[in-house]
């Protein structure tokens, strides 16, 4: 059966209708089920239709890729764990910009023709290719197959710079001379190095910046290849995921304050005096007990937890719904504060803890639960360690000066769960530590939130 | 379609997407990232047709199979893993 291009046009626009459809649902935790539902809807039309298009002459490599990739993406989406979810995001990204330059690739050796669509060909392998490496070096960083330090050699960005001018002008030149496949090829080699060159120095800290960014150049690159095809399906598409990941990438930024430049070729500013960690934590430094903790937290009307990675990584956050729960049976309120990089990606922390059950309407934004924590009893901070640094509020000479922060040190009673005093990711000793109203509490994570609810439990 | 044309459509619709994205509140922002993933995965539909065009062109071939695997991933695994983070987040 074969059907008109004017209606695969139409199914297409019903397609981007419901993609738009589907990420307004995203807006209300309640809509959001039905919006994926019918951005699937709108996917499942859209391939229906290309399935019948009139140019498709043989179907045993579209039946044989459906079924890889199907059975595939499944398995994927039905094992992984969330506190996996960025190392597949990553992978995602990779595939999709995989995806594009494979199909402009396909186009190129089929035959393109005119200036814009070899520029148009060229933009999308170049964008796609960088996306599917880069993408491939986040995964590894994130999977710690390699590891999340900065890796990288003087002259790199030189380097960086030589491989895009390098496929930009071999793009110009395949203008002048289409059918040169020599420059094709050199576009997919330089594009591959410079996606590897471009997030190898990038370290662990910074990975939800590079995820978004790359979540944004594999749309980007979904539309170039809709320009090569000259289908508005994939234009359209390809540009709400481009905007999406750049506002992510911006959201995040902001977090860390940070410019994106800063993220991507400098490193952290470094301090005008060397501080003395020491000199910050001697003799004011109180240790706490998982009792004396209980015992604070029994008469607490107000309790706010700030949970950082750390808590995910000691998979405490059962544990932690466990201790909200004793301390709601007694009369307390309990809220969640989360800082946007408290995960390592956008809304990372916000799964990890509705994975636990813990109700959504609980989870506070930084801007929500900030002014509150002056009538907080108890505030209590696990796995969480840059986020809550005062010194990002106070300390101009600070290197995270102007990063915003929880207010933490303002509710009455501060509880730190940590394993030792060492510096978080910005290497720097944090004076909320040796607050008057902050007591550590040493040890597991998991353990010491445990061995808390079972004190509160039993008082 | 011409260039100008489609140019037209690309920008606006970005501007669509940063009106939408940004009334997506922060907890929903790792779904957000995958369903992205997965309607990005409409590059399906043009791995279809460059693959359903390969004829005899072995290199034709391989490149569309790996295009529509690679987006068949996107798609499936998208939306699949999507839905299961958003009904973790559905009130009880």
């Amino acid at each position: 059966m074969q059907i008109a291009q004017h209606w695969i046009d139409i199914a297409y626009l019903a397609a981007a209708v419901l993609f738009v459809l589907g990420i307004k649902g995203l807006a209300k935790p309640k809509t959001a089920v039905r919006g994926n539902q019918m951005a699937a809807l709108g996917m499942g039309a859209a391939v229906v239709v290309t399935l019948l298009h009139h140019s498709i002459l043989s179907y045993q490599i579209l039946i044989a890729g459906l079924l890889v990739g199907g059975v595939i993406g499944a398995v994927i989406a039905l094992k992984v764990q969330m506190t996996s979810m960025p190392q597949l995001i990553a992978l995602l990204n990779g595939f999709g910009g995989g995806a594009s330059v494979a199909v402009a690739s396909a186009e190129y050796f089929l035959g393109i023709s005119g200036a814009v669509g070899v520029i148009s060909t060229g933009v999308a392998v170049l964008i796609g290719t960088l996306t599917l490496t880069g993408s491939l070096v986040a995964f590894a960083k994130l999977q710690e197959l390699i590891s999340g330090q900065s890796i990288g050699f003087p002259g790199m960005k030189f380097l960086n710079l030589i491989l895009l001018l390098g496929a930009l002008a071999a793009i110009g030149y395949l203008v002048v001379e289409p059918g040169n496949d020599l420059l094709f090829w050199g576009i997919v080699g330089a594009a591959a190095l410079l996606g590897l060159t471009l997030v190898l120095p990038i370290g662990g800290a910074d990975m939800p910046v590079v995820i978004a960014l790359l979540n944004s150049y594999s749309g980007l690159a979904v539309s170039a290849a809709g320009f090569v095809m000259d289908n508005n399906a994939l234009i359209i598409t390809g540009s709400l995921v481009g905007a999406s990941g750049l506002i992510l990438t911006q959201i995040m930024c902001k977090a860390m304050n940070r410019s994106l430049a800063n993220v991507l070729f400098g490193s952290m500013a470094e301090g005008g005096t060397e501080i003395d960690a020491d000199e910050i934590y001697r003799g004011k430094v109180k240790s706490s007990s998982p009792d004396e903790v209980a015992m604070i937290l029994e008469t607490a009307q107000r309790v706010v937890i700030v949970p950082g990675f750390g808590l995910a990584m000691a998979q405490a956050q059962h544990a932690v719904r466990d201790l909200a729960n004793a301390i709601e049976a007694r009369g307390g309120e309990v809220e969640y504060a989360i800082h946007p990089v408290a995960g390592r990606m956008p809304g990372h922390m916000n799964v990890l803890l509705a994975e636990a059950e813990v109700p959504y309407d609980k989870l506070k934004d930084m801007d929500t639960i900030n002014p509150t924590f002056e009538q907080t009893d108890v505030a209590i901070v696990i796995g969480a360690n840059d986020v809550t640094n005062p010194m990002a509020r106070e300390d101009k000479g600070s290197p995270i000066y102007g990063m915003p922060i929880l207010n933490v040190d303002k509710a009455r009673t501060v509880v730190v769960v940590k394993r030792s005093l060492s510096p978080g990711f910005a290497g720097l000793p944090n004076p909320l530590f040796a607050m008057d109203n902050t007591l550590m509490l040493f040890g597991d994570g998991k353990q010491a939130i445990i061995d808390i609810a079972t004190a509160l439990k039993e008082g | 379609m011409d260039f100008v044309s489609q140019l037209t459509l690309f920008v606006l619709a970005i501007f669509l997407g940063v009106e939408l994205i940004t009334k997506v509140p922060p907890t929903l922002h790792t779904p957000l990232m995958s369903g992205t993933n997965a309607i990005s995965g409409i590059i399906l539909v043009g791995a279809l047709l460059a693959a359903g065009r390969a004829g005899d062109s072995l290199l034709v071939s391989v490149l569309g199979f790996i295009a529509v695997a690679l987006a068949a991933i996107n798609v499936v695994g998208g939306f699949m893993v999507t839905n299961r983070m958003l009904a973790m987040f559905k009130r009880k």
